[in-house]
């Protein structure tokens, strides 16, 4: 896990986001998404709160050129970001493993939040 | 209310093959749905079509309809496939002599859709005015036009609708939407206007998680993978559709797989950009609208779904030449395995210097440490097993990426020790074909329908 190097608020305890969602991530042209869905309905509004376009920038810092963009689908449970310039060029460009940003969203729920000690988490 | 079912065989060419013979023989269904296309199959089509005019089309959909039309046939089941790829007419040729080698001579009608072939048209259209600019960066296609190797418009369900209305019972396609092939089936058993957007919207829809085949039903799905049952033998979506708009994704009893609320929403986010504008050639899907439940086993209702009226606008999308790139790999085995890895790069890239090689790009990751997260993966443990270095370079012109190929073997001799897996030789020059979105006016673009009888 990345260290985060901040201490969780009060009445917080600091989880990976792969204890309170899943995802899937994939491509267009350069820029990758990832679909970040909450595991239960109760974790949305924490995903909401924590995961902000800002963060998901800092956390793919080196990582992607681009700005991040973030998109709410409350009717999902679901937050959908983009990545620019993710993908060293995209499509048939690029020279990564991932030239299709496939596994972004097992990198995305790498990520720490400060959850709510009330909230039940498996 | 009536229902229909639209079975998905198909989520890309080279996607599994026993897939749609299952969907035909494991249960009740009305249509299958076949997507092949992807940008890069276009281009490789279009060059296979450069050499022969008999080619240019997914050639695995003739021996695989071969095999189902007794089935089809006898039971009534349409098909939709953009397998045409950029020679639909000699696909449906095909077909055609196939039915005909198989009795099925008067029993079966082929419609095809051509249209979004434009390649021919890019001077004429550009000479008009319209610049056929990049969608991403803005650039006028001028700056690349002299490499173009295909050039193809999205169309939309209509034509499909009008081929079903005319009878095909199979209906082949070129560079139609993977969501119109689904859509389509659904306005021509219900009678869908082409403006009742928020049916519309629902079908495309349907389309989008239809499109990726098992990537819907316990494929590719993260939330408690281990327990998927019987991943050997996965269950194809399958679109319950009604004429309301609203409809259940299912799977035939009796397959592997899973399809709940979860795997259902992970594809629906699969390629998302604004949620709340999914733009097609049909109407525009508000993905911030839909309703998902759980409405029994491996049964997932998807309702509510509102819709916007479409853009006056097609995407297309051309390919061009862009250059050339090589990727090569050699294993380092324990002790040190990522030191060793490491220095192999440097001593790699150092020899690339003195080469004087110029490349646009030059790329390094270490699979086993930090290939697909790459700092987030963090310090790697110093007893890996073994670590595969992975070096590619790219450049326009294939002269420097060529030599370049020349340079990995001679570490396996001259570089740090313990080093293996080279057995598939030196590594391959591989062309690049770009992409280049961009829009035409859809008053520009007429999709012709024509039927082929058996």
């Amino acid at each position: 896990m990345t260290k985060s190097g901040s201490k969780a608020p009060r009445g917080t305890r600091r989880l990976p986001l792969l204890r309170l969602a899943h995802a899937r991530s994939g491509d267009k042209g350069d820029t990758a998404n990832i679909g970040l869905i909450a595991l239960r309905p109760e974790y949305y509004p924490v995903l909401e709160r924590e995961v902000t376009a800002a963060r998901v920038a800092r956390h793919f810092r080196g990582i992607i050129k681009g700005k991040v963009e973030r998109y709410e689908l409350p009717n999902l449970n679901a937050l959908n970001f983009l990545l620019h310039g993710a993908l060293g060029g995209g499509g048939t460009l690029s020279l990564k493993t991932d030239a299709q940003g496939k596994v972004f969203s097992t990198a995305l729920l790498r990520m720490e939040i400060a959850v709510p000690r009330g909230l039940d988490v498996d | 209310m009536r229902t229909i079912r639209i079975a998905s065989g198909q989520g890309f060419w080279g996607d599994w093959l026993e897939a749609p013979i299952r969907q035909v023989r494991g249960g009740p269904i009305d249509y299958l749905m076949m997507d092949y296309l992807a940008e890069v199959t276009m281009s490789i089509m279009q060059k296979q079509r450069a050499r022969d005019p008999a080619v240019g089309y997914a050639k695995d959909f003739v021996p695989l309809m071969e095999r189902l039309l007794p089935d089809l046939v006898q039971r009534g089941i349409r098909v939709t496939s953009n397998a045409g790829g950029v020679n639909p007419c000699a696909c449906a040729e095909e077909v055609v002599e196939r039915a005909q080698g198989l009795g099925l001579g008067g029993k079966l009608r082929v419609g095809v859709v051509t249209g979004d072939d434009i390649l021919e048209r890019v001077g004429e259209l550009t000479a008009r005015g319209h610049r056929l600019a990049n969608l991403d960066t803005g650039e006028p296609l001028e700056a690349v036009r002299d490499r173009v190797q295909s050039a193809n418009v999205y169309l939309g369900a209509q034509p499909v609708v009008e081929a079903l209305a005319r009878g095909a019972q199979v209906v082949i396609t070129g560079r139609v939407t993977d969501t119109g092939l689904t859509l389509a089936p659904m306005m021509h058993e219900f009678g869908w206007a082409a403006d009742d957007w928020d049916r519309v919207a629902a079908g495309t829809v349907a389309g989008h998680i239809n499109e990726c085949g098992a990537q819907c039903t316990g494929g590719n799905c993260l939330v408690g993978w281990e327990r998927i049952p019987n991943m050997a033998d996965p269950g194809y979506p399958i679109v319950e559709a009604r004429e309301d708009g609203s409809f259940v994704v299912t799977k035939h009893d009796g397959t592997g797989g899973r399809v709940t609320v979860a795997s259902v929403t992970e594809q629906l986010l699969y390629e998302m950009g604004d949620p709340e504008s999914y733009i097609t050639p049909d109407g525009v899907a508000d993905f911030t609208t839909i309703r998902l439940k759980q409405d029994g086993k491996n049964r997932v209702l998807v309702c509510d779904v509102r819709g916007r009226p479409a853009t006056d606008s097609l995407k297309v999308s051309l390919s061009y030449l862009y250059g050339y790139k090589a990727v090569g790999t050699l294993v380092y085995a324990w002790p040190d395995a990522y030191k060793k890895a490491q220095k192999a790069d440097r001593i790699l890239r150092q020899r690339l210097d003195r080469l004087g090689l110029d490349f646009e790009d030059i790329l390094t990751e270490f699979v086993g440490v930090n290939a697909t997260h790459g700092r987030l993966a963090g310090e790697p443990d110093p007893d890996l097993a073994e670590v595969q270095l992975r070096i590619g370079v790219r450049a326009q012109e294939a002269a420097p990426v060529r030599r370049f190929t020349r340079e990995i073997a001679p570490l396996i001799l001259n570089g740090p020790p313990s080093v293996t897996g080279f057995a598939g030789g030196r590594p391959k020059v591989e062309e690049i074909v770009a992409y280049w979105p961009a829009l035409v006016p859809k008053s520009e673009i007429q999709a012709e329908v024509e039927i082929f009888e058996a």
